[in-house]
């Protein structure tokens, strides 16, 4: 009983010492957004004179540090904010239904060729980096768009055209391996009941498809909300329409070393993604592992 | 199902004519070179029209055929309008004298011979090439380090794993100028001298860290997944027979965990072969080399992923960039290769 007892004390002293660890690991992760807070209640001065204690940092300076980045022209916070927002949505959703119609379509046709050829080309696309079609993609987006004459570059439109495109082939990745393991045999009852094609994929598959789409939409949202060199080369460095990325390098540049501004312009630029995350930490997370397991 | 009535024929067969009308009309001002701001909603408008009637149209033996091409359409077409057709392009284009806007002659294979002549080019691949190798090992290491300690029972895991992973959530800009701050302000205040960024060999450092503490908490979460999933009867076997902690580590839980080692080494190589955000926000690819292969570098940190932006962007030579970049396309596509050969003949030998 006393070897017992020793035992269950040396796993409590472990514990305590794993926790211990564990911490001092956490706060260095954690050391950067905590003097991104901080220093955004301070003004320049005591930032530069001590940015690590409390000193000279108020409610008042944060708000007149708030006021001055949100109010900033060359900044324009919550334009940028609005356009981010309805670029990553309106994607997102295309990317969850498009893909989820054309992942239906080739994995109930994998038996033909022309499917397989179709799966085979989005896999083989997976690997290729942006930097290769990234000129050729702004001088194809120009060219289409004088010609049709719709604004291609220096458009949300454009750009929710190009995510698409780029988060096609993960998207239909992901979904085509979730619908293969749904039974055939509930779309041939759909079908024998009198449900058309497209109304078994609506109202059979696609509620079906609500776990993976999480996922997929998790990954894609993460990667398009922080993208920055694709909108930075579409829209341009000094544009009119900015996305948050573009506008806080935009901002910083015409700011350097002003540090009061360009932490707080850093704390609204990443306070969103943190709200998100504290409401839907496990989703995230699991998202982004299933994301790296299947790719 | 659709009924064959003379109604819903009609109506298919407007929509089309009508789709038709308009598609060909808005290409017709296209190619006669009109400006006429109607052409854009005009061929939007015809297309959508065309689908619809298509859609609509009485016949039970194609309906399903049809839908598969509705079904399949937005997301092929953005895909090759985005993907495949730049890429096609851009390999072309890295053979001519390409401006970005038009090109005026094919010069074969003088921008991939002009840029292994560059040492400011070479200096970028020998350091990318570093950076990954270092990356891939450091991160695996400490993210194994990480999932271990998430695994060993210690009290709040929860909050420690989200901790580890949030850096990871943040955009790259956003974070290397973060990092850019406390490197340059915050730091020299503690240790005194001057900034790390300031000298080449310690801002490649300093990027190698800022990388490792985004990365390291994703590849953790993926260890930590693998580690849950090792049978816990194979562990109290090992138990069992009187294996200890060390043992347990190298001799069970490591080997079995070969296949979540792989997609890590993979996810991490193909990652820091990429980097591009924090390297532009954190260091701009500036830096003094003062002598690489006799000559004077002042692109220390740029990486392959940088250079290849700053010669096309900001030297404004696109054909030289697109050359560049199709380069790193081929390592790329090489590498993935030898990766997927390489977990093909684990699973095949497990």
């Amino acid at each position: 009983m006393e070897e017992g007892r020793m035992v269950g004390k040396a796993a409590k002293v472990r514990r305590v010492v794993l926790t211990i660890v564990g911490t001092i690991i956490a706060a260095y992760v954690l050391f950067p957004f905590y003097l991104v807070v901080l220093n955004a209640f301070k003004a320049q001065t005591s930032i530069v004179a001590s940015p690590i204690s409390f000193m000279g940092a108020s409610f008042d300076q944060l708000k007149t540090n708030l006021s001055s980045v949100v109010n900033n022209s060359n900044f324009n916070f919550w334009y940028a904010f609005g356009t981010s927002f309805i670029i990553t949505v309106v994607s997102l959703v295309l990317l969850a239904l498009f893909g989820a119609m054309a992942a239906w379509v080739i994995s109930r046709n994998n038996k033909k060729k022309w499917s397989a050829v179709i799966y085979m080309i989005f896999i083989a696309s997976m690997i290729i980096p942006f930097q290769v079609v990234m000129l050729p993609l702004i001088s194809t987006f120009r060219d289409v768009g004088k010609f049709i004459g719709i604004s291609m570059l220096q458009s949300v439109p454009g750009i929710v055209f190009a995510y698409c495109g780029f988060g096609g082939a993960m998207t239909v990745f992901i979904l085509t391996g979730f619908i293969k393991g749904i039974p055939y045999d509930l779309e041939e009852a759909a079908a024998i009941d009198g449900c058309s094609p497209e109304g078994t994929f609506f109202r059979v598959i696609f509620p079906l498809l609500k776990p993976v789409i999480t996922t997929v939409t998790i990954l894609n949202g993460m990667w398009i909300w922080n993208d920055y060199l694709l909108p930075s080369l579409m829209l341009g460095q000094n544009g009119k329409v900015k996305t948050l990325p573009v506008a806080v390098q935009a901002f910083v540049g015409s700011y350097v070393k002003q540090w009061d501004l360009i932490l707080t312009a850093a704390l609204l630029a990443i306070i969103p993604m943190i709200i998100i995350f504290l409401f839907a930490q496990k989703q995230i997370m699991n998202g982004m592992i299933e994301g790296a397991v299947k790719g | 199902m659709k009924t064959n009535s003379t109604g819903s024929k009609m109506f298919s067969l407007i929509l089309l004519a009508a789709g038709l009308i308009g598609l060909i009309g808005a290409l017709a001002m296209d190619f006669s070179g009109s400006q006429n701001a109607v052409r854009g909603p005009m061929l939007i408008i015809g297309v959508v029209l065309f689908f619809v009637g298509l859609y609509f149209f009485p016949t039970l033996k194609y309906h399903r055929q049809i839908v598969y091409v509705i079904f399949l359409f937005p997301l092929l077409f953005s895909f090759a309008v985005t993907v495949i057709i730049p890429l096609l392009l851009g390999i072309g284009y890295s053979f001519t004298d390409w401006t970005g806007i038009k090109f005026t002659q094919v010069v074969g294979f003088a921008n991939y011979i002009a840029m292994f002549k560059d040492p400011a080019f070479i200096w970028s691949i020998f350091i990318t090439f570093i950076f990954v190798v270092m990356n891939m090992v450091l991160v695996n290491l400490f993210a194994f380090l990480l999932a271990l300690l998430c695994t060993s029972g210690m009290k709040g895991v929860g909050f420690f794993r989200a901790s580890y992973f949030l850096p990871n959530l943040i955009g790259g800009i956003v974070l290397g100028y973060i990092w850019q701050f406390v490197f340059n302000n915050v730091l020299i205040k503690i240790t005194g001298g001057i900034s790390w960024l300031v000298q080449t060999r310690t801002a490649l450092m300093a990027i190698v860290i800022v990388y490792i503490w985004q990365y390291a908490g994703y590849i953790m979460l993926i260890y930590v997944t693998g580690l849950t999933q090792i049978p816990g009867d194979v562990l109290e076997a090992a138990k069992i027979d009187g294996a200890n902690a060390t043992q347990t580590l190298f001799e069970v839980k490591i080997p079995m965990l070969a296949s979540t080692f792989t997609i890590c080494t993979f996810l991490t190589l193909t990652s820091a072969f990429k980097q591009f955000d924090v390297n532009m926000a954190l260091t701009n690819g500036t830096g003094s080399v003062p002598n690489f292969l006799g000559n004077y570098l002042s692109n220390g940190t740029q990486m392959l992923a940088l250079n290849i932006y700053n010669t096309a962007i900001a030297k404004n030579n696109y054909a030289l960039g697109q050359a560049k970049a199709v380069l790193f396309f081929i390592i790329l596509a090489c590498v993935s290769l030898v990766q997927v050969r390489i977990s093909n003949k684990r699973e095949v030998e497990l």
